[in-house]
């Protein structure tokens, strides 16, 4: 028995302090945090212009459409058709090694990979999420004199990502744990880490149970912030 | 109150809008979704200072009416002229049209997500017709006139539904428009609180103010309105003034409406 837990005990050590090895998790989250934060901000900007060009083009009549609006609306779709049809570990390795594959720039390929991919997902939540207001808002808002522009912009876009903030955390916390992909264009993120310790020490299960505990304590940390978030939107709801 | 309107040219005493320059012109103008024809061709003017009041059974075609005149529907077929402007040529700026014509709805339609002074600051703002503080003077100067200062920083969910409209009607007239638009404002209210809204709207009306007003209310049509239409299938079947709208109805469909509202 005694020596079963010296045994977890060495390989710890060896897994987490010897040569310094916990700096090299560290780093790895770190890398996985910028990716996850430039892939997110990506997405949502994509996310929202894919979803207001849909909406828009469903919400006018077809002689009403200018013709511009139609090559961007068959073009979003395409978009959205594309990268949710294909697995997500295959638009990496055609990003890495295809697009860019000259390119030294790992994290930023990994962003706009990722990024991109989260834009289709996040494009159908915020459709939805603009379609659960209630038209009157927009009739309102234009009744008064604003552009749709504007009236998306001041009006619905922020009562809509309200509604779907529940749906965006998901999308959050997914793009986070897929972070762990990139691993295949060689990009040393949290993943990878343990993977290279794993190769140095010839020991799997403190690395990559490490890491699993690591990427669970982001997600419930995430989890708990986006409950407070969402509590604050909520405040104008309050009677 | 009269500073709640600043396009001095119709005082009380152009109330009645007789002799005052037409503001909208309708011509055969009709409205259809799909094979459903709301609209069969209506030809109406609206002169400035006027309050032209709305009546007919739901589903009439009234309130589709009423959403063409600031093309919320966009008419089949028909001209709709605003102060000359045609409404329904492609090259005309709507917006900047919009801005001259407020709009109350039926379910007030304030923006939840921001505070009373920001749901009537907002469109002056944006369009560039007031600066942030001017708004802010202007919103709270029209807040004082209905009773709700003290409301300006509450979100609408805190507010009555008497409270909400009164705030919708300040918020169409921080743009300083020339005309108002009131669509079934209290249908969607208690009926302790229907009051409260007219008598906001008959001070706008007692200073001049140019109204389109769709309602169920006969009283208020017969007390402030200066000319009454009575739409049935998708047609004005009768206008008259209040007295012999209400009085002596002749068209027998109006008759028999009235019969049943009165």
């Amino acid at each position: 028995m005694a020596s079963f837990w010296q045994n977890l005990a060495d390989q710890f050590y060896q897994s987490f302090i010897e040569a310094e090895r916990w700096k090299r998790y560290l780093e790895g989250i770190r890398i996985s945090f910028m990716v996850t934060l430039g892939a997110l901000v990506i997405g949502i900007i994509l996310g929202i212009l894919v979803a207001v060009i849909r909406t828009l083009h469903d919400q006018k009549k077809g002689s009403d459409r200018s013709p511009l609006l139609n090559i961007l609306n068959k073009f979003c779709e395409f978009y959205t058709t594309v990268i949710r049809g294909t697995p997500m570990m295959v638009q990496l390795l055609i990003m890495g090694f295809v697009v860019f594959r000259t390119s030294r720039n790992l994290v930023g390929v990994a962003i706009l990979s990722l990024g991109i991919n989260s834009g289709a997902y996040t494009a159908e939540i915020i459709r939805s999420g603009i379609m659960s207001i209630d038209p009157g808002q927009m009739e309102a808002g234009r009744s008064l004199g604003m552009d749709y522009i504007t009236v998306m912009k001041d009006i619905i876009i922020p009562q809509a990502i309200k509604n779907i903030l529940p749906a965006l955390g998901n999308e959050l916390i997914t793009l986070f744990k897929d972070t762990s992909l990139v691993t295949v264009i060689g990009l040393t993120d949290l993943t990878k880490a343990a993977q290279q310790i794993q190769a140095k020490t010839y020991q799997a299960f403190m690395p990559y149970n490490g890491i699993a505990i690591m990427y669970l304590l982001v997600v419930l940390v995430l989890t708990r912030l986006l409950a407070v978030l969402e509590n604050r939107l909520r405040q104008s709801d309050r009677r | 109150m009269s500073t709640m309107i600043n396009n001095g040219s119709a005082g009380p005493a152009a109330a009645d809008g007789e002799n005052s320059e037409v503001l909208i012109r309708v011509e055969n103008l009709v409205k259809s979704f799909g094979d459903h024809v709301v609209l069969n061709g209506i030809s109406q003017e609206i002169r400035r200072g006027e309050k032209v009041v709305i009546i007919g059974p739901s589903g009439s075609g009234k309130s589709t009416f009423l959403r063409c005149l600031n093309l919320l529907e966009e008419p089949t077929s028909g001209k709709i002229y605003f102060g000359g402007i045609d409404l329904t040529d492609k090259n005309t700026d709507i917006n900047a049209v919009r801005r001259k014509m407020g709009m109350v709805f039926q379910h007030f339609n304030l923006f939840p997500n921001m505070t009373v002074q920001r749901n009537i600051t907002l469109a002056p703002v944006r369009t560039g017709f007031m600066k942030q503080e001017e708004a802010d003077e202007k919103a709270i100067e029209l807040l004082k006139r209905v009773d709700l200062l003290d409301k300006a920083d509450a979100y609408p969910s805190s507010l009555s539904g008497g409270q909400k409209q009164r705030i919708a009607i300040v918020r169409a007239m921080a743009m300083n428009p020339d005309m108002m638009l009131f669509d079934e404002p209290t249908s969607a209210l208690d009926p302790e609180m229907v009051g409260e809204v007219l008598e906001v709207m008959k001070e706008l009306a007692e200073f001049g103010m140019t109204m389109a007003v769709v309602t169920h209310e006969m009283g208020f049509a017969r007390e402030v309105g200066t000319r009454v239409l009575f739409v049935d299938e998708g047609i004005v079947k009768e206008e008259n003034t209040p007295d012999e709208f209400f009085s002596h109805p002749q068209n027998p469909r109006l008759q028999d409406f009235l019969s049943k509202v009165l």
